[in-house]
């Protein structure tokens, strides 16, 4: 580790070496195209061969091309001049960069922040130092391996977006693709022997339920809990801290849990190994416990400390669970017969609350701390429970009442059908 | 006398007019009973949803503290900040909809669910929530506290 | 005055004593004398007084909701759900109130058209055909105001759309709208606007007229079918009190018994309250009674001859309402014992088209 990092530190500063002997100097937005011909889009949009005329078109839609840098910016050479001759290496041409050269391309203004500070003193320089720390990077300066990746290949060269833009390879929603071009790739993932069904693995995740059909932007993708530019995976002991980002509650508790502790000696990563790190599903509580498709129940036996521990969670959460289902279906139905019972269900909200945050308890793994959410959520249950008995029997008290009166007026009614045909008997003969 | 009063004719007539007497007068009180409970006023005397008293007073909420509270149909949060003003705020997260909580330590407002955070204006400063809480009113009159919705 | 020697009961003597008094003893023996014409067309007669029993009952639910009501956007929705949920018995009322208004507006129009059809607008009755229509327009105003006064999402768009289509009538229609809406937009002044007109300005004339109508049928009597005249024979009448009132009753006390069987198996809804920011939900439609109108504006084209389409909607709507008031004098046989044929044409007609675009307006879909 400790070797990596300094053959890692000595490649970071021939690296920004490089940056400040290579390449045609420094340059601004007027470096060839604002002033004076731009031959090189003049001659490469008629050439017939895709892989020349392509860039020109692409180019058009990149945020360099809107701020004034023109192609010599960072392929170097001279757009005044027509011709091959302007393709010089004598004039700073450097073809197409491969590999080291890319970094030392883009860095070249990416990384000096007073340069960048001109066109958008928000966005950040740290990217090659951050990329050095990576394992592309790692890889590319230790081993020379050009197979990894480099600025290029996710932020794709001649059609760059910021990564608000719906239509940048680095949108939240199109990272994962983005990196899985070529991590979800067998044939070229062969060679460093680590999994390709990361990129699928996701997409089945909650996070990306999250993120595509909900449109939440908030949720995590690739990036989020591996780095963008210092990507990595997170060591097995520090899983809690990536995930606790916006998971804090679970985290803090399973942090100070006998877990933590556990997990770390055995090697395992933390939430990753019951929450898996790829495919989070959506948990229920039936996975808590030691019976059957439980996860608690892969390492923990029946009745023994753990297992027991886990068995009296799982009983809780679903007496709690059960109360408050029972009270909801109550107010739903006494709801739906037009009782009028919407500060009760506002009440309820409050066990529903107090399931959530037992549920989150799981994460202390002692049965005292579950026990303690669950306990004030059934009160709250019971109440709404006893609210719901009510209404439904203020409605059959409204069906009673409802009875009675048309009773009597049915009761009217036929006096008065009777009173009807009375009044038209005939009078009997003989009487007077 | 004639036979309209006498005989089964007679009792006839009777019964009728006594069927119609007896549920005429039942049908009136079964009118009379729902509307003279109508008049006479409920306990709560008003609709509770723009405007709400809440159940406890100014001596019951300390500074640095928050409690919860029913607005309407919603839940909602007081806070006394430490300087000892009054502030209250919707309580349900923009984000998933959990209810948040006020964080002594923080001196800010914070949802337990994906660590949202928000100032005690409401408005959304970390984590995911998308919006910033509906701020109310709070008016203090003398032992109560009165909370009314923001114009 | 009392006779010598004459022992009478209290009440007898009550009645003495306020004739001497107040003096309507006349009004009781005109009551007496008063006869219904009995044939097979008797049943319709009992649709006016259904009407107005209904109307009653709308009264009196109508006052016992002004305990509770607020009429300011502020309030109005909470107050109605205080009604529905605190006050004791105030689902009752309320429910009563708005299935009376549907049952009274559904017994108004078989009322209207069986005069129609009945050809009761005949002379001497086309002032009390006149009042009628005005009856049948405050009920349809009683129907539109009241509708929004609970703030809920519903009501608000359908009054929004409702008042809307005010605009496409040529050179007044926005100074209308803006009367009627109290400002551009529906908002808390429509609602104060709405409250005024249904509580007073609609009840204070409702009565008049319905005095008037009470008054005029009075005086001319129940009409007689054409179709029953020609067949002559012998008249058979029925007395009005008591016979034709005890009738009347036992369908009064019908309906009050249908009344609240659905006040307690269906009591009103309240949903959201309104909200001007948010979209309108989809397939926002008027109340039943105006569905037949909205639909047809549905399907209108753009333009016709140069003229917005939903103008000529609300211009023809118009036209023909004032034909409608007019057929007692176009009608000409109709005073000389032959009414024409195809008035019975236009009422059929009417009828059809109006049920026809109201189940259309229920079932077609409202993104097409």
């Amino acid at each position: 580790m400790r070797a990596r990092g300094t053959i890692g530190g000595v490649s970071g500063l021939v690296l920004t070496a490089g940056l400040a002997l290579a390449g045609p100097g420094r340059l601004d937005a007027q470096g060839g195209a604002a002033q004076g011909a731009d031959n090189c889009r003049t001659c490469h949009e008629v050439i017939t061969v895709e892989r020349l005329a392509g860039p020109v078109k692409a180019y058009l839609a990149d945020v360099h091309a809107a701020k004034g840098f023109s192609c010599a910016a960072c392929h170097g050479g001279d757009p005044a001049v027509a011709g091959f001759e302007a393709m010089d290496p004598a004039r700073g041409f450097v073809g197409v960069p491969r590999g080291r050269t890319i970094i030392q391309v883009c860095g070249r203004c990416h990384a000096d922040a007073g340069f960048m500070h001109r066109y958008n003193p928000a966005l950040r320089v740290d990217q090659v130092t951050e990329y050095q720390t990576s394992v592309h990077g790692q890889r590319l300066a230790q081993f020379g391996d050009t197979a990894v990746a480099t600025c290029a290949s996710c932020h794709p060269a001649h059609g760059i977006r910021p990564a608000s833009d719906p239509q940048s390879s680095v949108h939240p929603l199109n990272v994962a693709a983005t990196c899985g071009r070529c991590h979800a790739d067998a044939t070229r993932m062969a060679r460093y022997g680590i999994p390709t069904d990361q990129r699928d693995r996701y997409r089945e995740s909650v996070h990306w339920r999250a993120l595509a059909d909900r449109g939440d932007q908030s949720a995590p993708t690739c990036n989020d809990c591996h780095g963008n530019h210092g990507a990595a995976p997170p060591g097995v002991t520090w899983v809690g801290n990536v995930c606790g980002q916006c998971h804090a509650v679970m985290a803090d508790y399973f942090a100070r849990s006998p877990h933590s502790d556990i997990f770390n000696r055995m090697g395992v990563p933390g939430c990753a190994t019951c929450h898996s790190n790829h495919a989070i599903a959506a948990v229920s509580d039936t996975l808590l416990g030691v019976g059957e498709g439980t996860i608690c129940g892969r390492c923990h036996d029946v009745g023994v400390s753990g297992g027991a521990v886990a068995a009296t969670m799982r009983a809780g959460l679903d007496s709690l669970g059960g109360a408050f289902a029972l009270a909801d279906s109550l107010l739903t139905r006494a709801e739906r017969a037009g009782m009028e019972v919407s500060q009760a269900q506002v009440d309820l909200g409050a066990a529903h609350n107090a399931l959530v945050q037992a549920r989150a308890a799981i994460h202390t793994f002692r049965a005292d701390s579950v026990g303690a959410y669950v306990a004030s959520g059934l009160d709250v249950a019971d109440t709404a429970i006893g609210r719901g008995k009510k209404a439904l029997d203020d409605l059959r008290f409204r069906r009673v009442g409802l009875g009675i009166s048309v009773g009597l007026i049915l009761l009217l009614i036929t006096g008065l059908i009777l009173k009807i045909r009375q009044l038209h008997a005939p009078v009997l003969e003989g009487e007077p | 006398m004639n036979s309209r009063t006498t005989g089964s004719r007679g009792s006839r007539r009777r019964f009728v007019n006594w069927l119609l007497g007896t549920s005429f007068g039942g049908m009136v009180l079964s009118v009379l009973y729902p509307v003279t409970r109508y008049l006479i006023p409920p306990h709560v005397a008003e609709a509770a949803a723009s405007s709400v008293t809440l159940g406890f007073g100014p001596a019951d909420i300390a500074p640095g503290t928050a409690k919860i509270f029913k607005f309407g149909n919603r839940p909602a949060l007081l806070v006394r900040t430490v300087a000892g003003e009054l502030r209250a705020l919707s309580a349900t997260c923009t984000h998933l909809g959990c209810i948040v909580q006020y964080r002594e330590d923080l001196g800010h407002i914070w949802c337990a669910c994906h660590n949202g955070h928000f100032d005690l204006n409401g408005r959304n400063i970390a984590g995911p929530p998308p919006a910033p809480l509906e701020t109310y009113l709070v008016r203090e009159s003398g032992e109560q506290i009165v909370v009314t919705k923001g114009a | 005055m009392s006779r010598p020697g004459v022992v009478r009961s209290w009440a007898a003597r009550a009645a003495a004593w306020l004739e001497d008094r107040v003096g309507l003893g006349g009004l009781g023996a005109v009551a007496r004398k008063k006869t219904v014409p009995v044939h097979k067309h008797t049943l319709w007669y009992y649709l006016g007084g259904m009407t107005l029993f209904l109307f009653v009952v709308q009264l009196c639910t109508g006052i016992l909701l002004l305990f509770y009501y607020r009429p300011s956007a502020d309030e109005a929705y909470e107050s109605v759900q205080f009604l529905m949920a605190e006050v004791q018995f105030g689902w009752l009322v309320r429910s009563m109130h708005a299935w009376a208004a549907n049952l009274m507006i559904l017994t108004l129009f078989v009322h209207f058209f069986s005069v129609l059809l009945l050809r009761a607008y005949r002379p001497p009755r086309e002032i009390t055909w006149v009042s009628g229509m005005a009856l049948l327009g405050l009920a349809l105003g009683f129907g539109f105001t009241g509708y929004l006064l609970p703030w809920n999402e519903l009501s608000y768009f359908a009054t929004r759309v409702g008042t809307e289509i005010v605009r496409v009538v040529p050179l007044a229609g926005d100074f209308v709208l803006r009367v009627l809406r109290g400002g551009d937009d529906v908002s808390g002044a429509t609602l104060t606007r709405f409250y005024a007109i249904h509580v007073a300005l609609l009840p204070a004339t409702a009565i008049a007229v319905v005095a008037l109508h009470l008054y005029l049928v009075q005086r001319h009597g129940m009409s007689v079918p054409p179709s029953v005249e020609r067949d002559g024979g012998r008249r058979r009448e029925m007395k009005f009190i008591p016979d034709f009132l005890l009738r009347d009753l036992v369908g009064w006390l019908s309906a009050l018994a249908l009344l609240a069987a659905l006040a307690a198996f269906l009591p009103a809804e309240l949903g959201e309250k309104a909200d001007p920011f948010v979209p309108a939900p989809a397939g926002i439609k008027p109340e039943w009674y105006f569905v037949f109108m909205f639909q047809t504006l549905k399907y209108l084209p753009a333009h016709i001859l140069g003229l917005e389409g939903e103008a000529v909607g609300v211009i023809g709507f118009g036209l023909a309402g004032l034909l409608v008031l007019l057929i007692p004098f176009l009608d000409r046989g109709a005073g000389r014992g032959r009414p024409g044929r195809v008035f019975a044409w236009i009422g059929v007609g009417i009828l059809a088209y109006m049920i026809v675009l109201t189940i259309l307006g229920y079932t077609a879909n409202p993104t097409k």
